[in-house]
């Protein structure tokens, strides 16, 4: 029974800094099912720079949709929630989330100045956000897939980890641009590469199904791109700490 | 890979092997299989076009490699060569090059059509959907900027929205049917042995056609080429040359294990933790099923499917007859039309999923009320034809010519 009054109390306690740090949206409000986060993947470069060095550096890759317009948009966007989500549940560790976002461009683009990022970065784990650019510009898939696949062996060349993050869910552009097919091809390489696959897409759906947002929805406001970023900022950080086992790291430190 | 590419130089031999040389006489009659089966495939195609669908679950691409592209292909060849294997027989190679053509242009139109429609859909969301989130994806809507160039490019069929490929890939298919239909006619193994070897002259070569604003066309026509042509084979004879191979329990058995195969595979796409159950060298071997340049195990999926369907359903079968599957015949005797209805329909019923956010009930009522429409469409265009005297039943006495085996 004390056991038990112990256990709930720890997590109470554990969970207070996450509900007093933000007030909205309501840290229940971005669940997803435990499949978007649980994988099998390991992040070991990223487990190992915590376990060495109680840090972490993480570059995040993207175009467009992996920023924010709008007063503060940097702050807003999902790269800067992630590292705010990582340093509020990895306490006294040093995060560094650097984001290069590059607009409208292609995967292959981006490739061209993966080089110098990671040469400066020096980052253990890259988020590699694509993609759209390449739906919006009807890139060849398979062009498409070897881009992929040459960014992810730069990568881990350069001793890092990679998430791969796909598209957004947007209903409202379904019908004139379609991302299945690209969708597909990084789902099949993150299988193939066995890579961790962030997948945006099927997450974002799954609010829009379970009424957390309505993606359907006209707004010149920035209120709900906000809300969508501090999720996903949230559930990628999930993600990260389950992969690179990061609980259990953080129970040594403290201990 | 290596082994891949041997497999699709392998199935080549394998169909010459099958092909005689003399050249019988079309069948007659109507085989109202066919018409049943490309009906089913535009309802398909129509479900597959509205992404947000729960209804969509239930359409075969989910269940194996191929989709009903293949079936509207293979179809569509069967019934061109019907159609104008009789014509060329009896009117000579230009009357039937001529009606080719004119079909060609007629599909033309109806695909200019279908981009009108889509160009006052992008310029409502223009005008109408902002949501800072969804920047990137709004990029989308440069195309209205430059009307001059997306115009002209639609014109020239490089430019191909989304769920527009079909259309212009049967275009391609026509225009160079002529030729190959007076091919078939005479010398029906060489045509389909060097329909096979421009299938993977363009496997080696990457041979397509260029798309605009980038990349090529979604549905190569150097490949999808082979399952026309090999739909033109069947119905010219080759069909009947295959129905010993076809009877073989060992074909059934082969056939019936690869469609197991390929629904297991495709299971492991939709439920993650089964892909651990695909060994490596087999995703190596296998991916990138593709569908662009319409992939050796996609188009042995059809074949599979094609197999085991004609051995269970005979051409007459007493249900064919029957008021239930009238529906599904109807559409598929006017599939042109259809088709495009269907693409219409998809188009529409996002627009409402989409502006009243539906649910699966309303995506359910969606899919039902679409196929319902595109049925009583059909139903229509039959009854104005008979009145027309242009349907099989007014015209007694030439019961083989355009609408014979459905439209081509």
């Amino acid at each position: 029974m004390k056991l038990i009054s112990a256990l709930i109390a720890t997590i109470a306690l554990s969970c207070l800094p996450a509900w007093a740090a933000v007030a909205e949206p309501q840290p229940d409000a971005c669940d997803v099912p435990a499949s978007f986060i649980e994988s099998e993947i390991d992040l070991s470069h990223a487990t190992d720079e915590m376990k060495d060095k109680h840090r972490l550096d993480i570059t995040v890759l993207g175009t467009g949709s992996s920023a924010l317009a709008g007063p503060e948009g940097v702050r807003f966007a999902y790269p800067a929630r992630l590292e705010e989500a990582l340093k509020q549940q990895l306490p006294g560790s040093e995060i560094k989330v650097t984001a290069h976002i590059a607009p409208k461009q292609t995967t292959a683009n981006m490739l061209g100045g993966l080089d110098k990022i990671l040469a400066e970065d020096k980052p253990k784990l890259v988020v590699w956000q694509a993609g759209t650019a390449d739906a919006l510009n009807g890139v060849e898939v398979e062009d498409f897939r070897t881009s992929l696949d040459t960014g992810i062996d730069k990568i881990q060349a350069a001793g890092a980890d990679v998430i791969l993050m796909n598209m957004q869910y947007s209903p409202r552009t379904a019908s004139m641009l379609d991302v299945s097919v690209y969708a597909d091809v990084m789902r099949r390489v993150a299988q193939q590469r066995t890579v961790l696959l962030f997948d945006r897409l099927a997450i974002m759906q799954y609010w829009n199904d379970a009424g957390t947002f309505d993606l359907y929805a006209a707004t010149k406001k920035y209120d709900m791109a906000r809300r969508v970023h501090e999720c996903i900022g949230r559930v990628l950080a999930s993600q990260i700490i389950n992969a690179a086992h990061l609980d259990a790291v953080r129970m040594q430190t403290t201990r | 890979m290596i082994v891949k590419a041997a497999v699709k130089h392998l199935v080549i031999p394998k169909l010459l092997l099958t092909s005689g040389t003399a050249t019988p006489p079309p069948p007659g009659g109507r085989d109202l299989r066919l018409d049943l089966f490309r009906g089913v495939a535009l309802w398909l195609i129509f479900l597959d076009h509205i992404p947000q669908n729960v209804v969509n679950w239930f359409t075969i691409r989910n269940y194996g490699f191929s989709d009903a592209t293949e079936i509207f292909i293979f179809i569509s060849g069967y019934t061109a060569a019907f159609v104008y294997g009789r014509a060329m027989h009896e009117r000579g190679i230009v009357i039937a090059s001529a009606r080719i053509l004119r079909r060609a242009w007629q599909i033309y139109v109806a695909h200019i059509f279908l981009f009108t429609i889509f160009m006052a859909e992008i310029a409502y969301v223009a005008a109408t959907f902002e949501n800072p989130l969804y920047a990137e994806e709004m990029n989308i809507l440069d195309f209205l900027k430059q009307p001059d160039v997306t115009i002209f490019q639609a014109l020239i069929l490089k430019f191909k929205p989304v769920n527009m490929d079909v259309l212009p890939l049967y275009i391609m298919l026509l225009l160079f049917f002529p030729p190959m239909l007076w091919l078939l006619i005479r010398q029906p193994a060489f045509a389909l042995a060097g329909s096979a070897l421009v299938y993977v002259l363009a496997w080696n070569l990457n041979w397509n056609l260029p798309a605009y604003p980038n990349g090529v066309w979604f549905f190569n026509p150097f490949a999808w080429q082979l399952l026309f042509v090999f739909g033109a084979w069947c119905a010219l004879g080759g069909a009947q040359r295959l129905t010993a191979i076809l009877r073989s329990p060992v074909v059934l058995g082969i056939a019936i294990t690869y469609l197991l195969f390929s629904f297991s595979v495709t299971l492991t796409w939709y439920v993650e933790p089964l892909s651990r159950f695909v060994p490596i060298w087999l995703s190596d071997w296998m991916y990138p099923i593709d569908k662009t340049d319409l992939d050796v195990l996609r188009f042995a999926h059809f074949l599979a499917l094609a197999a085991v369907t004609v051995r269970f359903i005979p051409r007459d079968w007493p249900l064919l007859k029957s008021p239930y599957l009238r529906p599904a015949i109807l559409c598929g005797q006017h599939s042109l039309e259809i088709f495009c209805l269907g693409v219409f329909l998809a188009f529409a019923g996002q627009f409402i999923i989409s502006e009243w956010s539906g649910g699966p009930l309303i995506q359910t009522l969606i899919s039902l009320v679409g196929i319902l429409i595109m049925v009583a469409t059909a139903s229509l265009i039959s009854w104005y034809k008979q009145i027309e005297g242009r349907s099989p039943a007014g015209r007694i006495k030439a019961p083989d010519a355009d609408l014979a085996g459905g439209e081509a």
